[in-house]
């Protein structure tokens, strides 16, 4: 039987690829999908210690359940917005490779 | 049975994590980030949460995924170009990951629960969208109707992004 650590690891593993791809890959697409992968690696987490935390019922913590709904109804949100963003910004420089994107640069 | 799906699903998800961060074409990157989020949603399954794991499928896999291929297909990108690699920037990239790989197995390594394995439910396979219905609706009741605002906000700022002329 998996135990809570196998579940933990996949998750830190998980959220260490999408951090390899923020930091590695230069498509703001790309970064964008990275992100979502480190979002699920924390619901993954959240959901392994909801099932670990049983409650006097014999039921998992339906609390960690709730968060994770959640995270999953604002990362939708938030890949609306930030879809959108990246369409204007193409509009503006026809491109989404963000070495181009370097108005504000210091 | 459990475990061997475990490692199954598991190294599934790796895997085509892995792919979206290598993959040099954005579509074949968005199909990969489709079979990762299929995946953890049959990891949720092995952990009882078969709510949320229909939800990662209809919300992730369904929703979010169509709108990344839809935005891909729109702007019409071409495999990215091989540019002047910026060996400072991707040897600190890859000395910080494996920093955080190291950090992170260690303190998995070292929570005392980490090698316990779940207690057994009252009742399993139980429809569990009642119980995070009645969660939902009254301890979390505010947040729930403050997430409905956000998706208002968000709608809102997502037509007035999508302008002809940002002003």
């Amino acid at each position: 039987m998996p135990t809570l650590g196998d579940y933990l690891l996949v998750s830190g593993l998980l959220f260490s690829l999408g951090l390899a791809g923020v930091l590695l890959r230069r498509n703001l697409l790309i970064i964008f999908m990275s992100l979502e992968l480190m979002l699920n690696a924390a619901n993954l987490s959240l959901v392994a210690f909801a099932r670990h935390g049983v409650t006097a019922f014999g039921l998992p913590d339906y609390n960690g359940q709730v968060l994770v709904f959640f995270i999953i109804t604002v990362a939708a949100a938030e890949v609306a917005v930030g879809l959108a963003i990246i369409v204007a910004l193409y509009r503006l420089r026809q491109s989404t490779h963000v070495e181009d994107l370097n108005r504000m640069k210091f | 049975m459990l475990t061997i799906l475990f490692w199954v699903f598991s190294v599934l998800m790796l895997a085509s994590a892995a792919a979206v961060v290598l993959f040099r074409n954005p579509v074949n990157s968005a199909m990969s980030l489709v079979l990762s989020f299929l995946a953890l949603a049959a990891l949720f399954v092995t952990l009882d949460a078969f709510f949320i794991g229909v939800i990662q499928v209809l919300v992730y896999a369904g929703a979010v995924m169509v709108l990344f291929l839809f935005i891909i297909m729109l702007l019409d990108l071409k495999a990215e170009t091989r540019r002047r690699l910026n060996i400072a920037a991707l040897a600190g990239g890859i000395a910080v990951l494996g920093g955080f790989v190291v950090l992170i197995t260690h303190v998995v390594k070292s929570l005392p629960a980490s090698t316990d394995h779940f207690p057994p439910l009252a009742r399993t396979g139980y429809p569990d969208a009642y119980d995070i219905g009645m969660t939902l609706f009254s301890d979390f009741n505010l947040p729930f109707q403050i997430i409905g605002v956000l998706l208002l906000v968000s709608t809102v700022g997502v037509v007035f992004l999508s302008r002809r002329s940002l002003r």
